[in-house]
This record gives structure tokens, sequence and C-alpha cells, in this order.
């Protein structure tokens, strides 16, 4: 009786397996699958349909150009509908059942751990195109987004060295990515010598609205007499009610400046900018730009989503740049195979749209300008400040007690994206 | 809280509540109508060209101002027009040392020129890299040169460079603007400019400020005066001058004079001053731990107002019917989406738009009440459960229809301008006039609830359903018609919240569902079918979470909330002010 089930079950199996094999190569045969796996409902839909848009649009172009390795490109589009459990679901469809040759997606950083051991497990290819918390350098992802130390620390020393800051707040909504942003800040603020007097932290919820008391303690705390900033990791629509809560309180962009890591241009034009103009945001990528490069990007967007009035901005770089080397690293390697093109990606170099280049480095992250942009009235950045040159991307901290002695690199000898440089060991942890 | 279970004193007691928020509402009203514009906002002289240059031309004659402009200006005027094409220079530093030297310049047109630089009406023309002064004209620009008035017609935004300013630039410029309007005939202007000079110490700035004090006529710029010069005299040499400055400032809220007071306490030369500096400071706190107990209390109640809108339909629909509608969030969506719509069809009146938008509100959420009432849930009363389930799909059904009519992203409503900025009590109490007006306007419609309930007709025949439908039936009351309206009018409130939710927070498909947890939370607290415990725990449950929230922190003071109320229900499962008699058991 159980053998007969088994029998059964593994013939069905089979079948299965056969008949999915068989239209796999039926397809790929035509064309390069793409799998893009953002949210397109739910809370994060707000920021993540500009980006299934951007690699539409991208593929589109690439298509035009007589797509890749002679073959046209395939977008497949999922809805992972900003549910974590669902992004990990929707990652094994497109890698198991579609056979993508690469995946670009996931904006916040828990739907990135809800993936992580779908791509490790079936060895696909993701490129993930937010500005994280780092601490992390997985085999089988491209982390073409910020680390910390190419926005939240040179922000930072922005507000110290240029504006004369020496009283902090570090306020940020509370989950993963601005408490450790917040945790390395607060070292890195430490070691600067700035006293615990004089850092205060806060965490709000999701969507928090009601900003009365916390502005006011921001406003007492910036009232004794030491110039004050505040670097807000806040994320999402909660941002728009803190805005307007300042503004309302009186508390202008001279008097405590607020530098933010998640207000793009996106996020502003759902607000009105009047009483913001002056606050801060730091990327790595601006649309007020005054580049060739970044004026064709813009140009080409508008005439693809078929409205002048949409905005561009950092992520949807990162993806440019992401699905660039992709396509530079699939030529190179002359396949689509996951190990080779992950193998030939690292080096390669492609022209951002601030009129750089991006490098894709051993450890998975890339090199980026620092650019630290005001608020103006019309919705958009003017660049205040800029480091001089791209800034590598750093997976794991120099600043957290933990994370010092570790790197990452994919290129032998090393081959880890945990290796402890004292220990001289991997840590055997994929990522 | 006694309350009188005679109908009729409810209804008056509703009345007189109506009567004194009518009162409130007009008098801030009238205030605010008066200086609309928030004192500090460059965007009122932007508006307003001729009103800067006529008083610039009256002041060049007066002794005064030159006497000011020669102690800040020693150095001889320079051609304002070779120094002005400098201010649209691409470097910032090079931008801040034409700000300064046009402020020195003695020219009568620097502050106009500074002030149209501040609002972004000071702009560059592409063809000839003319400064140009732009007023909106339709969609376009008209332009009139910068330094000699000419009129130069009209222009496109992409004929036009903006000139650029960062945070250091617009400080710059408020103190430059501040140093040449300080002699303006305008008192409101001369207040506005010694507050900005408040904390400056440079001997220009004082000396400027001495001379200003010696012929000021007006009490409040006078007082304005003394407290900056009072500043100044606390790093005096003299002990004496101290001591009459830390005299002068002993009681003043001002952050400024606390910084200033707090070194003098903990090391001033002389023991007289230093003792006098530290009991001003004591005072000083003493009154700040008022004021923020007061802060507090505001904060609380402007929360609980929130609640109380939000939860003030469901009380309705939830306390009365029994209905428990999972769909109450996204009709308070449905109300501030009308306020979207109505922006957008009236761009040119956002100020009367909220007053439009409020009757329009009700009655979109109110007829989608109505429909859902009649297509679903009357064939769903006395199952609690299904009712649940299917009001969660109409929900879904709410949120996903406006995703893909109107849009998937937040959308802006915006503030009128009398919904921005604060009343300022003095210093440390300031009340922002969004919360200060929600906080009236849920009270208002609380009363009017109330007065519908208590004293028209559908009010009678709601309450004679709820208590009993068989016995209201056999008197004549149209059952059906009655659930509808009063459905109707749950749903209704619920839109009229989210017209008062939309200029406190986002607009978007998902708003619904950050309200009806809380919703449920204060009708469930304040006891099912009773308004009044609606308002005492939406403003209880407000205050309660802002008492916490500096301690705990926003995160944690939220989650004790609702531990205290699951332990409170455990006790008092009918809430705060149970119904009593026989129609609370059937």
């Amino acid at each position: 009786m159980r053998r007969r089930t088994f029998l059964k079950t593994s013939l069905v199996g089979l079948g299965a397996a056969v008949a999915l094999a068989l239209s796999g190569t039926l397809t790929a045969a035509e064309t390069i699958k793409v799998g893009i796996l953002h949210s397109l409902s739910g809370t994060m839909a707000i920021s993540e349909t500009t980006l299934k848009d951007t690699m539409l649009m991208l593929i589109d172009e690439q298509n035009k150009k007589g797509g890749l390795l002679g073959k046209k490109l395939e977008p497949v589009v999922v809805d992972p509908a900003s549910n974590w459990p669902l992004f990990a679901e929707k990652a094994r469809e497109l890698l198991e059942k579609e056979k993508v040759a690469a995946v670009f997606g996931c904006w916040t950083s828990v739907s990135r751990k809800s993936v992580l051991p779908v791509f490790e497990e079936l060895n696909g290819l993701l490129f993930y195109p937010v500005q994280y918390e780092g601490e992390e350098s997985s085999k089988n992802v491209f982390y073409t987004g910020a680390a910390p130390n190419q926005q939240a620390i040179p922000a930072v020393d922005y507000l110290m060295n240029d504006l004369g800051v020496e009283r902090w707040v570090l306020a940020g909504t509370d989950y993963v990515y601005p408490r450790t942003t917040n945790k390395i800040l607060e070292a890195y603020l430490k070691a600067k010598g700035v006293a615990d007097a004089d850092i205060l932290i806060n965490y709000t919820p999701f969507g928090h609205s009601d900003w009365q008391s916390i502005v006011a303690e921001i406003k007492k705390f910036g009232s004794a007499g030491k110039k004050t900033a505040v670097v807000s990791t806040i994320n999402g629509d909660a941002n728009v009610p803190f805005y307007k809560e300042l503004g309302n309180q009186g508390i202008s962009a001279e008097a405590i400046p607020v530098v933010a890591f998640s207000v793009g241009e996106e996020e502003l034009s759902g607000i009105d900018t009047k009483p913001l103009v002056g606050h801060l945001a730091a990327w790595n990528y601006f649309m007020s730009v005054d580049d060739p490069a970044n004026d064709a990007f813009i140009k080409t967007w508008h005439e693809f989503i078929k409205n002048p009035k949409r905005v561009t901005n950092d992520p949807m770089e990162a993806h440019y740049i992401g699905f660039n080397l992709w396509v530079k690293a699939v030529e190179k390697a002359g396949t689509t195979d996951p190990d080779k093109v992950g193998a030939a990606i690292i080096g390669l170099e492609v022209p951002n749209l601030t009129g750089g280049k991006a490098v894709m480095l051993p450890n998975h992250h890339i090199t980026k300008p620092v650019l630290i942009g005001e608020i103006q009235g019309d919705g958009q950045f003017t660049v205040v400040w800029q480091t001089e040159a791209e800034v590598e991307g750093d997976a794991w901290s120099d600043f957290l007690e933990g994370s010092k002695d570790i790197t990452a690199d994919w290129t032998p000898p090393i081959s880890c994206g945990n290796f402890n440089t004292v220990t001289k060991t991997c840590s055997g942890q994929n990522y | 809280m006694p309350v009188s279970t005679d109908p009729r004193d409810w209804g008056r007691r509703g009345f007189a509540a109506l009567l004194l928020i009518g009162g409130l509402c007009s008098a801030p009203m009238l205030a605010v109508a008066e200086e609309a514009i928030p004192p500090g906002e460059p965007v009122v002289e932007a508006t307003l060209p001729d009103p800067i240059e006529a008083p610039i031309s009256e002041m060049e004659g007066t002794p005064s101002e030159s006497d000011t402009l020669e102690a800040v200006a020693p150095a001889p005027a320079k051609d304002l027009a070779s120094i002005a094409a400098r201010l649209a220079d691409r470097s910032f530093s090079v931008k801040e040392a034409a700000v300064a030297e046009v402020a020195r310049s003695g020219d009568p047109r620097a502050a106009a020129l500074l002030k149209a630089l501040l609002a972004g009406d000071l702009q560059q023309r592409r063809e000839d890299e003319r400064l140009v002064l732009v007023t909106p004209a339709g969609p376009d620009w008209r332009l009139t040169d910068a330094l000699t008035d000419e009129p130069l017609g009209e222009a496109a935004a992409r004929d036009l460079k903006k000139i650029t300013l960062n945070n250091r630039m617009r400080s710059a410029l408020r103190s430059a603007i501040a140093g040449l309007t300080l002699n303006h005939p305008d008192a409101e202007v001369r207040l506005r400019a010694v507050q900005e000079m408040t904390g400056v110490s440079d001997d220009d700035v004082v000396a400027g400020l001495r001379a200003r004090l010696a012929e000021e006529g007006d009490g409040g710029v006078r007082a304005a005066l003394e407290l900056a010069l009072a500043i100044v005299d606390l790093a005096d040499a003299d002990a004496t001058v101290r001591a009459t400055a830390v005299d002068a400032l002993a009681g003043r809220l001002e952050p400024e004079v606390r910084n200033r007071l707090a070194p003098l306490a903990a090391g001033d030369s002389d023991p007289e001053v230093r003792a006098a500096a530290a009991d001003a400071l004591q005072g000083i706190a003493t009154r700040l731990k008022t004021y923020a107990a007061m802060e507090t209390l505001f904060f609380g109640l402007s929360l609980g107002s929130v609640l109380v809108l939000a939860a003030i339909g469901l009380a309705i629909t939830f306390g009365v019917m029994g209905v428990i509608n999972m769909a109450h969030g996204e009709l308070i969506m449905l109300g501030a989406y009308t306020t979207y719509l109505v922006q957008l069809a009236m761009p040119n009146a956002i100020e009367f738009s909220l007053l439009v938008a409020i009757p329009a509100a009700f009655l979109v959420s109110g007829s989608v009440g109505v429909l859902i009432e009649r297509s679903v849930i009357r064939y769903l009363y006395g199952r609690p459960l299904e009712t649940l389930l299917a009001t969660f799909g109409i929900s879904l059904i709410l949120q996903q229809l406006v995703r893909t009519t109107i849009s998937a992203q937040n959308v802006v409503v915006e503030n009128p301008s009398w919904m921005s900025g604060s009343l300022v009590i003095n210093p440390a109490l300031s009340l922002t006039y969004n919360r200060l007006y929600v906080l009236i306007f849920a009270l208002a419609v609380f009363a009017a609830l109330l007065l519908i309930l208590k004293r028209t007709a559908l009010g009678l025949q709601v309450r004679a359903v709820s208590q009993n439908r068989a016995m209201a039936r056999a008197m004549g009351v149209r059952s059906a018609r009655v659930d509808a309206l009063t459905f109707g009018l749950g749903s209704g409130i619920a839109g009229v919240a989210g017209v008062a939710l939309s200029q406190l927070t986002n607009v978007g498909p998902n708003m619904g569902q950050a309200y009806i947890i809380d919703s449920f939370m204060v009708v469930v607290f304040g006891g099912v079918g009773n308004l009044w415990g609606t308002l005492v725990a939406g403003l209880t449950l407000g205050v309660a979470n802002k008492l916490m929230e500096p301690w705990a922190g926003a995160v944690l003071a939220k989650i004790l909330v609702l531990v205290f109320i699951i332990m409170f229900i455990q006790k008092r499962p009918r809430g705060l002010f149970p119904q009593r008699g026989r129609a609370a058991d059937a």
C-alpha cells in the first residue's frame, strides 16, 4: 500500500517535472525571462509600483536595442501585495515555475530577508534597489542601493562639519532598517565625542500620524542653545504628518534641519512642500542633477509613463544601474546561468545617472556618489554638498562591535559573505 | 459621571453645548481671518509687491534710517546692479557674499530685492541673464526688471532660471532683511526684525537696536527690543548691568533667555548676580512645567478628539444598531477622498473647500452606507459573524475601488491657510490650529448627533427600533426604513470624520484600516450604545496615551492603552457607561 502510493506520487511528480522542464525549454528558446517582484497593492504599493514601471521601461528599451544574446527579454510581473511571506512564495514561483534569469525587486528589508532563503536554495539572482541597513551579503543578491556608509555616515559628517550640529535626534520607524542604522549612527557619533545627553533616540510605529508630542519634544531638545539636527529614518507616509507638524509648530529648517534617508522625489510628490523648504535628504541620486544621462533617462521615463509630471528617484536609478550591470554581465558570460553571471558581474562598470561610474564590488555592493540635497518649493532637491568621488559600499559596518572584523568577498579565494578577518574563517552562514 | 436620563434634559444640554461651540468657533475664526498667514512667512510679501516698494521709498528720508545704515555699512555704496548680478551665481558662497554686499549697499531697493530672493520671486531670464521679479499670470509668469521695475512681458517657466537657496543663505537673508527693516514704518515688520535679531550679540546690530529703542513708540516692539537688549546685557562687563538684565529677564519663557541665564547661574564672578540668575531660572522652570502639563493635556484632548471623530459614526452603527461594520474605516476614507475631489473641483478656493467638503462627504459616505445596508446588511441582521465577514469584504472592495479609479498612491489634500501654523499663547505654549479646529469640530459633530438622536422624529424612531424592534413596528415605525437611515447617518458621520482626518494625516486607500481598531476600542470602552460613553472614552484614551508617551515611547504607550482596555473590559464587560434596563438585555 505504502509503496504503491509512493510509486504513484513519484510518477506524477516525474510527469510534472518533465512537463515543467519542457515548457521551460520551449519558452527559454524564444525569450529570456526577467522577474519583477514589487508590491502592486498594500502599504508599499506607493513606492514599489514605480519601480515595476521602471523595470518594464528598461526591458522595453533593451528590446528596442535588439534584446540580449539575440533573444527578446520578457518581463514577468508578480504582486507580493506588501505581504512578507507572500514575497517568498512569489519568489519561488518566479524561480521554479517561470524560470526567470534574474529577479529585480523588494523594497523593505523584511521582504528581502523573507526571499533570501528562496534565492539561496534555488540559486537565483536578486537585484535589490533600495538603501538598507547593511550587515548582509548574500551570494545570490546584488545590493544596488546604498549601504549605511554611502548615505547615513556622510550625511552625519555633513551636518557635523558644515552646519556645526552638536545635538542629535535620531528618529525612526520601529523596524530593522532604522534600528540598525541608528545603532551604527549612535556608535559613530559617540566615537566622534558626542555625549549621551546630546543624543535623543525615538521610534514610532509604521504609519504614525500623531506627531504632536514627539515634535514638541524635539523642539525642547533643540532649544538648549546648541545647534540641533534630526536624522530621520522615518519611513513611508508617516513622513507627511511629521513634516506638517514641524511646520505647524514653527520649526524651520534653519533652526532644526531634518535630514531624511527615506524621503525622495516620489514621497514629496504627495506633499505640499512649502513648509519643508530647506530640510535635507541624503541620497545617491536626485532628479535635479544636471547631467546628460539623467536628462535622457527622465525623457524616456516621461515618454514611457505618458505623464510629464512623474518624478524619478534614487531607487529607480539603482534599478537602472542594476539592470545595466546584469545585461553587461550576461553579455560577458554569454549565458544567463546564475553562477556564471554572478562571477562575470564583479568588477564590471556602468555609468550612473549623475555623471559617474558604478562598479560592482566583490562584496556585491556598488560604488555610489553621496549627495545631500535641500528640499525646494517645487518638490525637487538642490544639491548642497556631495562627495568628491564615489564611495564603495561596505556590507559590514566598521562602527558596530560584531561586524567590525567581518568582510564580504565573493571572489576566490575567500568566496564568503561573512568572513572574519581576524580568525580568517568564513562563518559558514551564507549571508 | 451623573447622566440625566430625561431625554429633554439631554437635548437641552446638547443644544447648550452647540451654542457654546458656535461661540468658540466664531471667535478664533475671526482672529485667524485677520492674520491668515502666520508671521515669518515670506509669501506674504511675495504676493504683494507694491507695499514693499512704497514703505521703503518713504523710509529713505528719515534720519534714523541713514544713521543705522552708516553703522552697518561704513563702506561706500557700490552700484547695486553689479552686485545683484552675482546673486545669480552658481556658487553658494558667492551668492552669500553678494547678499551681504546688497545689504550694505545702502540702496533703497536692497530690502525689496532680498525679500524677493528669499520668497523665490527673484529669477533669472535665460536669454539675457537679466534679473527679473516674477508674479504668477495664469500658467506663465509676468516679469518686471528687478532693479528698474521696467515691465518685461510674460514668460514661461522654462525660460526662467530659479536662484536656488540653501539654509545658510536663508538665514543670512533673514538677518540682512531684519537689519534693513528695523526702521520700517510698519510696527509689525519692525517687530519681526527685532525678533530676528534677538540673541545676536554683534556690536553693529546692538548699536542699531539701542538707537531704535530710543525712538520706538510701539509698545510691543519696545518690549521686544528691551528683551533683546537685556539678553545682550547679560554678557556685560559691569555686574550691576548684568544684575538689572537678570531682573528684567525673570519669568521670560524664551529658550534664548534660559540658555543665557544658565552659565550666569553656574559661574558668574559676582555672587549676587549668580544667586539672582539661579532664582530667575528656578522661576522659569516652574512656569515651564505648568505650561508643559497644559501642552500635554491639549495633545491628549486632540488625539482624543480624533478618536471620538473616528468612533462616533461607529457608535451609531455598532453601538445603536449592533452591526459590526468592518467597512467603517473605508467610509472615513471615502469622506477624505471627497475632500480631495472637492479641492480638485475648486482649485482657486481652497480656503472654503472644507466647508463644501463637509456636507459633500456626509452625502457620499451616507449614501454608500445606505447602499451597503440595503444590499447586504439587511439580510444579515442577528448574524454577527456573517456581518463581520461581509463588511470586511466590502471594505476590501471599497479600497480596491479607490485604488483603481483614483490612484494607489496617497493624494494631496491641501490645508487651507487658516488650518496651518499655531496659536502662540507664549513662547512655551502654542496650540496648532489644525488640531484646535479638529477638537472643536469633533465636539460640534458630537453635539449635532446628540441633537439628532434626542430631538428629531428620526432620532426617536432610531431609539425605539434599537430598544424593541417588534414593539416599534407595532407602533407603526417602518423599521426597514429606519435601519437604512440610521446606518446612513452613522456612515455619513464617518465621512465627515474623513474630512477632518484629511487635514491631519495621509489620504490613501489604506487610511481607513488605521482607524477601525481604534474606533471599536473607543466604542467598547465607552459602553456600547452610549454616545456620551464614546466621547468620554475617546478623550480619556487620548489623554492617557499622551501622558504615557514621553516616558514609554509611542509604540509602548499604544500597547499599554490596549492592555488597560482589555483589563478594564474583564472587570466591566459593558464599558464605562453600560446601558441599563430591559433594552440592554434584549
